[in-house]
């Protein structure tokens, strides 16, 4: 017994150890973000002192020379907005080819199930001469694109919870004279509660974090994601600035670490869910 | 009822079709189309049949960086499964602070992989700098030092279905083999692991696909450097459309290859790993 509780101190104490350094890189870009940018490639794993500290000047410049706030502003829009369209239209379009059998449908379901495998590259090049010709470069466009390309796993997963709701209950609504759409919003809807948040953080974590989709099919002159930003301050001719890149990587991951924090249950539920069916 | 819905079409089918056929079917038709041709916008396309297929398997790059990609996948599998099934084994086990260790390991993985690229490519530079060398001088820097990052973005996402896995094992399973006889390895190798094959099944796919479609992190860790030899697959089709010209049929032929690939291997290795999972 005693021995068993030592050996559980002993596990504490090292996991402890191994979060620490688990969460280490984070930190040391954290203190290089308060750091001139020409001391942060000589001495990266030195806490800021006198001599090398500058405050929140990179803030300041990747705020005001890269517009970072106006990259975080359409990161938001473009996620949010592609999200709720997302769930409202898959779930919609999930029940329908669940209730209704046909050729058609059964085509869409396994046409969902094909394009979960294929990888991004494989369309992209045609996808941005796509969105190109069609003019869907904006915000608003790569909504319609998130749709189109997040369809799959959505429908896919909604299909899945649609087929363990009994079919009665929707029958008795229609019955009592409820239109179709009515029995969707009013009884179906809220059945399927849990699955709207799982499959919401997995195209969250998706859409938030994506990089080649809008960096190819956006008109990046005008509209920046993070991800966008990011690689833009490193990939521009001439001098990197190291200070502005880490307060914008700081910049990126709190509203990450906050958002996580804040829905750890669901995100975790989510993901286990989302791993089972996929 | 049926046929009530079936007259809602419009509304709940059509914009999810319409977006699904610009986002996904009609750039994966002209895709596989365009992969037969030559051309540098649709409108001058022509058919040159298997042309750009021989051009693509002669280009010695493809091919390295398909080695390299095979490479890198398996490790990774390897790494991240081996510590990840370790690690949800221990936080099972009744220890002080396993949610909040939970919590941590996960964390990485919802940091998206530009970001990851450029906090890694600081802590890896300020590491090798010291002995005069960095992460863009040598290939394998770049596999090991993406080996680690995926490592430390992957674990925590593969913990927690391994956790999942570990919980719905029936106790009274591991007590009967505790009673009869079985030590703490034979427990693990001969009841906890056989018991796992669905969860094992989920993590080894997603690892290795995850392995083979990288690009982010490769992007933004190394960008290819020393000279593209650090190119995984994904950013070698990326930079044959976007960095030579004339050679968008052959980045599209690529692309069908790359595709054909990821689907064959998930397809094969869940026939591996689905044969051994066991009736519970």
């Amino acid at each position: 017994m005693l021995r068993k509780k030592r050996l559980g101190m002993a596990g504490t104490g090292l996991f402890t150890f191994i979060s620490i350094f688990y969460i280490l890189p984070i930190v040391i870009v954290l203190f290089n973000s308060f750091k001139k940018k020409s001391y942060i490639n000589l001495e990266p794993f030195k806490l800021p002192n006198e001599t090398t500290m500058t405050g929140l000047d990179n803030y300041a410049t990747a705020i005001n020379q890269y517009d970072f706030l106006e990259a975080v502003g359409w990161t938001v829009f473009i996620t949010i907005g592609s999200v709720l369209v997302i769930l409202i239209c898959t779930s919609m379009c999930a029940w329908y080819i669940t209730r209704v059998k046909n050729r058609l449908t059964k085509g869409i379901y396994i046409l969902c199930i094909f394009s979960m495998v294929v990888p991004f590259q494989m369309v992209m090049f045609t996808l941005s001469l796509v969105t190109d010709r069609l003019g869907l470069g904006t915000p608003w466009g790569l909504i319609i694109i998130y749709l189109g390309f997040g369809a799959g796993l959505a429908v896919f997963m909604f299909s899945g919870f649609v087929k363990a709701i009994p079919i009665e209950i929707e029958e008795a609504a229609m019955i009592d004279g409820c239109s179709p759409i009515r029995t969707f919003f009013s009884v179906v809807l809220p059945i399927m509660k849990p699955t709207y948040i799982s499959v919401g953080i997995l195209e969250t974590m998706w859409i938030w974090n994506d990089f080649l989709l809008p960096y190819l099919t956006l008109d990046i002159k005008k509209y920046k994601t993070i991800s966008i930003v990011i690689q833009y301050m490193k990939g521009s001719y001439g001098r990197v600035d190291m200070g502005a890149i880490m307060a914008a990587l700081i910049m990126a991951v709190i509203p990450v670490v906050v958002f996580y924090l804040a829905c750890q249950k669901h995100i975790i539920k989510g993901v286990a869910a989302g791993a089972v069916k996929g | 009822m049926e046929k009530a819905i079936k007259r809602y079409f419009p509304i709940f089918l059509l914009p999810t079709l319409m977006a699904f056929a610009i986002g996904f079917i009609v750039p994966f038709i002209m895709g596989v189309w365009l992969s037969f041709c030559e051309f540098t916008t649709v409108t001058d396309a022509t058919f040159v049949g298997l042309n750009n297929y021989i051009k693509a398997f002669q280009d010695p790059m493809f091919v390295h960086a398909f080695w390299y990609t095979a490479l890198f996948a398996v490790v990774s599998l390897v790494v991240i499964n081996v510590i990840a099934f370790a690690i949800a084994l221990a936080l099972t086990q009744k220890l002080r602070g396993t949610n909040l260790f939970r919590t941590v390991f996960f964390m990485p993985n919802l940091i998206g992989g530009i970001v990851l690229g450029y906090i890694w490519q600081l802590i890896f530079n300020g590491l090798l700098a010291p002995m005069a060398t960095a992460l863009n001088l040598n290939e394998w820097y770049g596999f090991w030092g993406l080996i680690i990052l995926v490592a430390w973005q992957q674990i925590g996402y593969m913990m927690i279905i391994y956790i999942a896995g570990l919980q719905s094992i029936p106790g009274d399973v591991m007590e009967a083999a505790a009673i009869d006889g079985a030590n703490g390895p034979k427990r693990l190798f001969r009841v906890t692991i056989p018991m796992m094959m669905p969860s094992i099944t989920i993590c080894t796919f997603l690892s290795l696909v995850n392995g083979f479609k990288l690009f982010d992190q490769n992007l933004s860790l190394t960008a290819g450097e020393p000279s593209k030899l650090s190119e995984l697959l994904a950013l070698n089709i990326f930079n044959t459309f976007y960095g030579r010209v004339g050679w968008e049929g052959v980045g599209q032929a690529k692309a069908v290859l790359f595709f054909i690939l990821v689907v064959a291997i998930g397809m094969v290795q869940l026939r591996i790993t689905r044969s051994k999972e066991v009736q519970q």
